[in-house]
């Protein structure tokens, strides 16, 4: 089953929403809490993001027997040096994400302790794609 | 400790989901960082003490498993926040006190850390 969902950038109103959708999805197919907890940490982390950082993004959800795949693709400014945002504590988040809970550099690395696969490709001035994995056994 | 004792002693109101009023509570993490809320593990029956009151601090609670939030400083709760919460089977509380007292209180009252 493939889902695909619309972000807005600055849009903190409806931020979360899609990893909301989503969470009810995984809980109604049975999906084991832990696995759904980790996913969609994962997913509202990279949703977030894009309200944060960049202009617009597409988020599909791909659903299998075994796994969900889940691709945030944003058109915005890109990540220069993805090592660096990777790093815990790294930030170029703006004071007003910071009102809001976020920009203290942890999201990348959160994404990561909450994904069985990741994959980050971005390209300065056109935007970021993250692509992560989760099993739902192991 | 239920919710509504907790709320008793920080002279709180229970602003949405009085019905989880007798939820235990067994631990309490407080913090308005809400990447920090992102990376707690599983932890049954936790409440969330912060004074940041937006709709992320619910979708986090949301996103977190976390279904007991106590907000201080008397912040103002919307609308939007409250139904979020009441989607959500979640019980929101509000107190004057600041961040400071009431987890000086709740410390003291024996409700342990995360960590």
């Amino acid at each position: 089953m493939d889902f695909t969902y619309h972000v807005e950038g600055g849009d903190f109103t409806n931020a979360g929403s899609t990893s909301s959708e989503v969470k009810r999805m995984l809980k109604k197919l049975g999906v084991s809490p832990d696995i759904v907890k980790r996913t969609v940490v994962a997913l509202y982390e990279a949703e977030v993001n894009i309200v944060a950082h960049a202009y617009r993004g597409d988020i599909s959800v791909d659903l299998q027997d075994d796994k969900v795949r889940i691709v945030l693709a944003d058109e915005g400014p890109g990540i220069p040096n993805i090592d660096w945002a990777m790093q815990k504590g790294n930030s170029t988040a703006s004071p007003k994400v910071r009102e809001m809970g976020f920009g203290a550099g942890m999201g990348l690395p959160n994404i990561k302790n909450n994904s069985d696969e990741l994959n980050i490709q971005s390209e300065v001035g056109k935007g970021t794609t993250i692509e992560f994995v989760n099993y739902f056994t192991k | 400790m239920t919710v509504e004792e907790i709320a008793a002693l920080v002279q709180g109101e229970i602003l949405g989901g009085e019905e989880y009023k007798n939820r235990p509570v067994e631990r309490i993490f407080a913090s308005d960082l809400m990447s920090d809320v992102l990376t707690l593990k599983d932890y049954d029956n936790l409440m969330l003490l912060t004074g940041l009151c937006n709709l992320q601090s619910i979708r986090t609670c949301e996103m977190s498993d976390i279904q007991m939030i106590l907000i201080v400083r008397g912040k103002e709760v919307t609308p939007e926040m409250l139904e979020l919460a009441e989607d959500n089977e979640m019980i929101v509380v509000r107190t004057e006190f600041s961040m400071y007292k009431t987890a000086g209180i709740l410390y003291g009252a024996g409700i342990p850390p995360v960590y």
